[in-house]
């Protein structure tokens, strides 16, 4: 099988290592070569994160480059715009329609783009979800992650009782309903496009 | 069995199977996962030192004494512990010692982009260099082999790529190893220059042999393939070469110091094209050349910056890359930030304020040179600031001091800073120094140091007091604030800034991340006494926004710390749930 790529792409503190780590033991568990790569240190702290995901029958570069991902999973829509040049041809975004302002939003150097969905959905196959509101349907705002990890889980095909063992595996016993919920719900978004 | 772990993991694994059993090392992204993860197996001490100096001479005793040992650093961290690493390698080792240097091509966490191999070249010690996580893990077990073998120290080097990838490893049982007896030998460990004269001409033997085993090691192999083209390679560029031109010869160099010449010309001859893929500088192609083996192309072809990857191979030697679409305005960047609560930002604001030359250092405090706060003048390596502070306030006298600091956090205060307020008593500066003491090593993600009163294991130790040493040493004015109150902060720095001896202030509150610290629930602003002024933008706190001439809060990071409340001048924020 051809390598596939999928990016996790947010603001640091939003939990995309989480993400990561669910998908990859799901891939591990459908018996994929598997290879994620990320950047930690100075690159969290309310910056611009990205995580890359790999797997196939034999996966060699850890990263992903600009026109290889088939899937974008973004935790917030500026960075959607950010990286969309990482999508390939006929590549598909996931993206949370939840705005973090950066830092030069914040002292008013530039604004915040506007309609930033629309143009992208232009560009690419876009689902765009409101996983902030969903994750706070579900119990916490915190579990956005799951969400978006829902929405995915439903495009891409591998069992869902594979994906619920990985979450069972990840998250903490004590958030596990609440995480389930929440990737319900997303999976219920995957299924509307 | 196989598991997916983190290289810097597999690089713990490695230790574990191969009997290792001390690891002294000090934090350094992206090195820093391997001695945590070290320190979850009970057959390993493992420990965090101040600095990588004292880490590496702790893990050359432990040589001396008879086990496997082990060492790890960031590509800075081996400058300072470059001096007992230079003339370990004349002493060589007793038990096996490995030292691990991760270099961060692209500088994601780092001041400087310097390159290790320099280092394994200059001090005469073997290089390993693995490509992922499997050969983190195997490459530790072949290195303490050539540790014992030929009687040195040996360097595992690393990227942030391979350090913080995830791949596959198959574990195996750890190799227990019986403690090597400590034999009296002071011709062999003496480095007098009389023993010394005579430990270099075993180095210089010790290298020959290296150079004849580094022809026969399958740590370097060949994967011939079409040879219109051939590429000599190691590292990460060894997985970018294979997606890039997966057809292609390829001589792949595990070992990258000493090289394997003999090899590396046969490969030479077997190809058409001859390309050198190595990020950073010229290090193989430049040596490739110096013993007379053809290059058609390296850093002429991909340059001496930042990371490569399998776009870039392919853009750079002509091949077809995926078409993409970008967006089509500008993006605004996202840099990295103080956190929402952090206890530096309060402090930062006071010293844009009061605009102050601040020297300052290595932490996450370094963000306070960022804008809106725009309050940092310099920073250079790991406790520079205080020996900084001292010779610009020497040069340009008392009116300079009266507005400049150097700022240090609690770490880097322990790892570089406190020889620097030695200097500053012994030569009577007048400098003023803030340590920002937030209760942890933050940056490199919450170690423990010598300051914490716990251990890497958190195990209570004694807890070193930042104003006892500063007393003991001779400093006169030495006080405390709570960088909360931004007023009292701003008072106390006026004060000690006029004074003309030395002086130091701990700034201190521990770090909002901490999981014992507790959050307040997130303020709000009543729009009717918002009168949009700006001044609680001033503190570049993530959670606030300022849209419509009124500020508002983002309750969904927002920890209640109440920062913005001591900027209003109008009574706007409100303690309440807003939802």
């Amino acid at each position: 099988m051809k390598t596939t790529s999928i990016m996790i792409v947010g603001v640091g503190g939003q939990g995309t290592l989480l993400a990561s780590k669910l998908l990859g033991n799901v891939l591990l568990k459908q018996g994929y070569d598997v290879k994620l790569s990320e950047v930690h240190g100075m690159s969290q702290r309310g910056g611009s994160v990205v995580t890359y995901v790999r797997y196939g029958d034999k996966v060699y570069s850890p990263i992903v480059d600009q026109g290889e991902a088939d899937y974008i999973l973004s935790f917030e829509i500026l960075e959607s715009a950010r990286w969309i040049s990482y999508l390939k041809e006929g590549g598909r975004l996931i993206t949370n329609t939840q705005k973090t302002w950066p830092m030069p939003v914040i002292t008013g150097t530039v604004p915040y783009p506007e309609n930033i969905v629309e143009k992208l959905s232009a560009m690419a196959d876009v689902t765009a979800v409101d996983a902030l509101k969903l994750a706070e349907e579900a119990g916490s705002s915190k579990a956005v992650n799951v969400v978006l990890i829902g929405v995915l889980s439903k495009l891409m095909d591998i069992p869902e009782a594979v994906w619920l063992q990985a979450i069972d595996e990840t998250v903490p016993q004590k958030f596990l309903e609440l995480n389930k919920r929440a990737f319900a719900l997303g999976r219920a978004c995957g299924a509307g496009e | 069995m196989k598991k997916l772990m983190l290289g810097n993991q597999a690089v713990a694994r490695g230790l574990y199977q191969a009997g290792c059993r001390f690891v002294s090392s000090y934090p350094g992204t992206p090195s820093t996962e391997i001695t945590e993860q070290a320190a979850l197996y009970d057959e390993i001490y493992a420990e965090w030192a101040p600095n990588e100096k004292t880490a590496a001479e702790a893990a050359v005793g432990a040589s001396l004494a008879g086990v496997r040992s082990f060492c790890a650093m960031k590509h800075v961290g081996f400058n300072v512990a470059a001096d007992p690493l230079f003339t370990a390698s004349y002493t060589g080792v007793n038990g096996g010692f490995v030292i691990t240097v991760a270099d961060d091509p692209g500088m994601h966490s780092s001041q400087n982009e310097q390159d290790s191999r320099h280092y394994a070249i200059a001090s005469k010690l073997a290089m390993l260099e693995p490509s992922d996580s499997q050969e983190c893990c195997d490459f530790v077990t072949a290195a303490y082999e050539i540790s014992e073998t030929y009687d040195t120290p040996v360097i595992l080097r690393t990227c942030t790529r391979v350090a913080h990838s995830q791949s596959l490893v198959e574990l195996k049982d750890r190799d227990e190893r019986a403690l090597k007896p400590y034999e009296r030998n002071p011709q062999k460990y003496v480095a007098a220059p009389a023993n010394a004269v005579k430990r270099h001409v075993e180095v210089e033997k010790r290298m020959e042999a290296l150079r004849a085993f580094a022809e026969t090691t399958g740590l370097n192999r060949d994967e011939m393939g079409d040879t219109s083209i051939g590429f000599v390679t190691s590292g990460t560029c060894y997985l970018y070469v294979k997606e890039a031109f997966p057809e292609a010869s390829v001589f792949k160099l595990g070992l990258v110091n000493p090289m394997p010449v003999k090899r590396l010309a046969d490969f030479a001859e077997k190809v058409d094209r001859l390309i050198v893929v190595e990020e950073l500088d010229g290090v193989i192609e430049n040596h490739l050349r110096a013993v007379g083996i053809r290059v058609d192309g390296g850093k002429d072809i991909f340059g001496l910056l930042g990371e490569l990857s399998q776009n870039r191979i392919r853009e750079k030697l002509g091949a077809a890359l995926p078409s993409f679409a970008a967006y089509e305005e500008a993006v605004p960047g996202r840099p990295p930030v103080m956190c929402p609560g952090c206890p530096h930002r309060g402090l930062f604001t006071v010293l844009s304020k009061l605009k102050l030359t601040v020297l300052g250092d290595i932490g996450c405090y370094t963000l306070g040179s960022g804008a809106p706060l725009n309050a940092v003048d310099s920073v250079l390596c790991m406790g520079a600031s205080i020996g900084m502070a001292h010779g610009y306030t020497k040069v340009l006298g008392e009116d300079a001091a009266k507005k400049t600091v150097a700022v240090i956090g609690d770490s880097t205060f322990m790892h570089s800073g406190m020889t620097g307020i030695v200097n500053l008593v012994y030569n009577r500066g007048i400098a003023t120094v803030l340590v920002l003491d937030n209760s942890i090593t933050g940056m490199t993600g919450h170690q423990q140091n010598p300051t914490t009163g716990l251990t890497l294991q958190n195990e209570p130790t004694y807890p070193i007091r930042i104003e006892d040493f500063c007393r003991a040493v001779g400093v006169q004015r030495v006080r405390v604030v709570d960088p909360q109150d931004m007023a009292a902060t701003e008072a106390a720095i006026k004060e000690e800034v006029e004074a003309i001896e030395p002086s130091v202030i701990i700034v201190r509150r521990p770090c909002a991340l901490l999981k014992y610290v507790k959050h307040n629930p997130p303020l709000s602003v009543d729009p009717d006494k918002c009168k949009g002024c700006r001044s609680c933008m001033k503190i570049g706190c993530p959670a606030i926004r300022f849209s419509d001439k009124k500020a508002s809060i983002d309750a969904t990071i927002c920890v209640g710390c109440g920062l913005c409340e001591q900027m209003c001048r109008f009574g706007a924020f409100e303690h309440k749930e807003v939802r």
